[in-house]
């Protein structure tokens, strides 16, 4: 057994020195520091699930010890059993042990996907805004079409207000990701999915496609900026002022592949998201264009 | 269009990185066939090994093409850690975009593919026949068509490394991007066929292992007798019936689109991706357990074995496989819950996949308690088994967390991701193939693997795992998706990828020692002879016959009156009976199941590279191949009585 004291000391002090080499940098971890309410549910609930997680694995881990410790070969003090095969109280046990927590997770799991829901929209003081976020090669583009502005890889929300996300795609399936404020949805051309989020916090926050789709792929990222509600209408206004319009031609030109520092636009063309949702539209389909994968609205 | 169709002398890479795999991948073969020639050895490849049916030689080839898989696959894993850590900030390192993301669907489809569907054949072919007490598995011809079918693939995917390109749209290929529109070149066509020629093989080892079990158990192993091992090959072989047709389908939808202009799943014209990335996990979350079962029923012979004492919980164990079996059809969209499918789909399919941990988990507290009260001796199959359970449990712990559908939103494709599919997949399946081979390596060789590299090798392996690993389930919960070939140095993140990189050079390390354990056990076999046939103390029947077995595996069928057959008939006070000889009937050794899939292979080229007049002439190779086969009456030879009595017992001399 000695001479597999070093092996097993190498492995847990490498485990040690990784698991406090987080905890220095815990702060930098994302999805379990976030700065929206949607984020901290999702993590609260990783949490109790990984505690629920942890009441099998660490009985597993002692008894897996434990029984290769005491019935290694050498130890001949141990009772040796050779037909020992069943115990049904045993059995029952594990049976029942397991399925009594995945009975408890199970109910929370019913419940959560309900209320976290992205399709969900948000409960606020503040009325929400909409995004419309299109996903192109190789670069985000968000309509702001309540303020008639758009941006491209570069995001700017006031703080406390719920966002509420359509998203499409004039390009292979990608998936918008914003890890501070909460959990992703795939974006793809034709249809129209939905994400609801909201930032507890002012700050910056990265954002990401988390989906491959192409040679740029990597390059999807952008800044998310919370703001107060005031220096997000001056932004508005200074933004309505931009030089760059966004009409048919600029967006064509804009679609087409490549990667793109951020910019900012005064949108002129109405209903740009509707004309890209369109472009995969057959002549006779239009009634697909509102289809909303959604089938809990119950 | 020309008579080379879309292939001209463009298709030769031109990039360093890429042209030098590609060179010394010839000149490996090369190599290989410079040494069969100064060594004469033509002959006896051609007549032992490349024309036998015997799936005791087709179990090895089997491995021998895992092996070498797995070291591609592991060059491709140190590339992309290696790109990772360094493409920071302004620095893209030394991969193009296009480069990294073959190289990661390359890794992602052999490892699957030709690396772990290749250890599971092997073993199921090399061990199947031996423990149902027979000679033979049901179809031997149709078991050597499926080998090289899988070898036929195997050959094709790495081709596309020397002609051509591979596919940039990941190991899964979704849709629109493995498109024409977005992927133009030959790499998608290039996994489409190797995974379709591949397919196809599997489909048929599938049928076959699964008659071969029902139909062909020595008399007295009733269902509730067999080993475990067998229980688990035969639900794996169940979920290979269901699944791989849709997998084939699947494939050929995407050729369609692609070839002829068709939309099943385009983004326009009325096509729908979402419908491929049902399919496509529709088959593909099966084929994880495809690949797990028959682990699983691995560790249900080592353990026992190694603790001198019988399988705790026999009939749970059963049970356990067949709910897995059940459940593994009914999880599938828990692979995209971020798609919009609402909240009581989510909801569904995230209860389901946590019901699996059930069954999963009643094995697991079984072989501990095949432990208790047992003597374990710590042989590598035993370490290997231990290692399972630590990471597999940590594993299984990150999957029930992903399972809850608001959970894996921010978990979904980052490294978190990646980190848990590879604790699955390396610390489940891979760490069960591995015990598997050195438990019944001398079984089939006659003498035992070396144990002291053994054991490095695992402790490399179990160590790399973590340091590998680790960093990644971090980085995912830092917000770092897979597939990234640089990232700004604004993230943090370079200091874990670089211990990540660390940690897949000490895989590398241990990938070493086991080919150094397997040249240095060749070499002092004389050393590690098992001259008893029963090399551990075995309990199943396997064992009962000699190391390596002769070519009939038994001269006589045994007859089984218990569940540990060999152990009852080791401890049994009765006499063993004379043997009774009679004359058996043994396939013979043909080369057309190797043409079958060389035509296979020029008519999956061929397409690849729009050769119509020559994907014509390899579709009708194949058909006449099998023609030729089905019109030839005399594909058996007789080993007479007399024959036989006198090789057994020179064997048993």
């Amino acid at each position: 057994m000695k001479k597999y004291l070093l092996w097993i000391s190498v492995f847990v002090a490498i485990v040690a020195a990784l698991i406090a080499a987080v905890f220095m940098h815990r702060h930098s971890i994302a999805v379990l520091n976030p700065h929206g309410s949607i984020g901290h549910k999702e993590r609260n609930l990783m949490l109790f699930a990984s505690m629920l997680g942890l009441f099998v694995v660490i009985p597993v881990f002692i008894m897996t010890f434990t029984i290769v410790w005491r019935y290694r070969e050498g130890n001949k003090t141990a009772k040796y059993r050779p037909d020992f095969e069943a115990d049904n109280r045993f059995e029952a046990l594990w049976w029942g042990f397991p399925c009594l927590i995945i009975l408890i997770l199970s109910v929370v799991t019913w419940n959560s996907s309900h209320e976290l829901d992205p399709y969900r929209p948000l409960v606020s003081k503040n009325p929400p805004i909409t995004i419309q976020a299109v996903a192109l090669q190789w670069k985000w583009l968000f309509i702001y079409p309540e303020q008639h502005i758009a941006t491209v890889n570069y995001l700017k929300i006031p703080v406390d207000t719920p966002v509420n996300f359509q998203i499409t795609a004039d390009a292979p399936m990608n998936s918008l990701w914003i890890p501070r404020l909460g959990g992703q949805v795939y974006a793809m051309a034709g249809m129209k999915t939905q994400l609801h989020l909201i930032a507890d916090q002012m700050g910056n926050f990265e954002g990401v496609s988390a989906n491959l789709s192409g040679r740029g792929f990597a390059d999807m990222h952008f800044i998310t900026q919370s703001v107060t509600n005031a220096d997000f209408n001056n932004w508005v206004k200074l933004a309505k002022g931009s030089p760059n319009h966004l009409t048919t031609t600029a967006y064509n030109q804009l679609s087409k592949p490549g990667t793109m520092h951020p910019a900012t636009y005064a949108a002129s063309q109405a209903g740009l998201y509707d004309t890209i949702m369109m472009k995969y539209m057959g002549p006779n389909n239009t009634a697909m264009q509102n289809m909303s994968m959604n089938t809990s609205t119950l | 269009m020309s008579l080379l169709g879309k292939l001209s002398l463009q298709a030769i890479p031109h990039d360093p990185i890429t042209l030098g795999g590609a060179v010394s991948m010839v000149v490996g073969v090369i190599g290989i066939m410079a040494a069969l020639t100064y060594f004469k050895k033509w002959k006896w490849l051609w007549r032992e090994w490349l024309t036998s049916v015997d799936p005791k030689k087709i179990g090895v080839m089997y491995i021998a093409v895992a092996t070498v898989m797995l070291l591609r696959g592991i060059g491709d894993a140190l590339l992309m850690r290696g790109q990772q850590a360094v493409s920071v900030g302004a620095s893209h390192g030394y991969l193009n975009s296009d480069h990294f993301q073959q190289i990661f669907s390359a890794h992602g489809t052999i490892m699957i593919f030709f690396v772990a569907m290749g250890f599971m054949f092997g073993l199921i072919n090399l061990i199947v026949p031996l423990q149902i007490g027979n000679r033979d598995v049901a179809f031997p011809f149709l078991n050597a068509a499926s080998f090289w079918l899988f070898a036929s693939g195997m050959v094709l995917i790495n081709l596309s490394l020397m002609v051509g390109e591979f596919s940039a749209a990941g190991w899964l290929a979704y849709p629109p991007l493995s498109e024409l529109k977005y992927s133009p070149g030959v790499g998608v066509d290039y996994w489409i066929w190797a995974l379709q020629i591949g397919g196809v093989g599997s489909l048929l080892s599938g049928v076959n292992f699964l008659v071969t079990i029902l139909k062909m158990r020595a008399p007295g192993m009733t269902l509730m007798k067999m080993p475990v091992f067998l229980w688990s090959v035969l639900g794996a072989m169940v979920l290979v019936i269901f699944a791989f047709p849709i997998l084939t389908a699947t494939l050929a939808l995407l050729f369609l689109d692609r070839s002829l202009g068709m939309h099943f799943f385009t983004s326009d014209f009325g096509g729908n991706p979402m419908m491929y990335v049902n399919l496509i996990w529709a088959w593909g979350h099966p084929e994880v357990y495809i690949l797990i079962l028959p682990a699983f029923g691995i560790f249900s012979e080592v353990v026992p074995t190694f603790s001198r004492k019988r399988l705790f919980g026999y009939t749970s164990m059963v049970w356990a496989i067949w709910a897995i079996v059940f459940l593994s059809f009914i999880v599938w969209l828990h692979h995209f819950f971020t798609m919009g499918a609402g909240a009581d789909v989510n909801a569904f399919f995230g209860i389901m996949t946590m019901i699996i941990s059930i069954p999963t988990g009643v094995k697991v507290f079984n072989w501990l308690f095949t432990m208790y009260r047992g003597r374990i001796s710590f042989t590598t199959p035993m370490l290997w088994f231990l290692g399972f359970v630590c990471t597999f449990t940590i594993g299984g712990m990150a999957g029930v967390l992903m399972a809850l559908p608001p959970a894996d939103f921010q978990l979904h494709n980052s490294l978190f991701l990646v980190a848990h599919f590879h604790t699955m997949i390396v610390g489940g399946v891979l760490f069960g193939y591995f015990a598997g081979v050195s438990y019944w390596f001398p079984k089939v060789f006659g003498f035992k693997l070396n144990e002291p590299l053994g054991k490095i090798a695992f402790w490399f392996w179990t160590i790399g795992f973590a340091v590998a690993f680790i960093p990644l389930y971090i980085l995912g919960l830092m917000g770092a998706t897979r597939r990234l070939d640089h990232y700004d140095a604004s993230m943090g993140w370079q200091w874990l990828f670089i211990i990540a990189a660390v940690g897949v050079a000490l895989v590398f390390v241990g990938i070493s020692f086991q080919i150094l354990q397997l040249i240095v056990s060749i070499v002092q076999r004389k050393h590690n002879l098992d001259t008893t046939g029963d090399a551990w103390g075995g309990r199943t029947l396997e064992w009962a016959t000699t190391s390596p077995p002769p070519l009939y595996n038994f001269a006589v069928i045994p007859e089984v009156h218990e569940r540990d057959a060999f152990w009852e008939m080791k401890h049994s006070k009765t006499a063993a009976k004379k043997p009774i000889y009679e004359d058996i009937e043994m396939p013979k050794n043909t080369p057309l199941a190797m043409y079958i899939a060389a035509c296979a292979f020029i008519f999956g080229f061929a397409t690849i590279w729009h050769i119509l007049w020559l994907a014509v002439l390899g579709l009708l190779g194949v058909i006449t191949c099998i023609i030729i086969r089905v019109s030839d009456d005399n594909t058996e030879y007789v080993i007479t009585a007399a024959e036989l009595q006198k090789m057994d017992e020179a064997a048993k001399a």
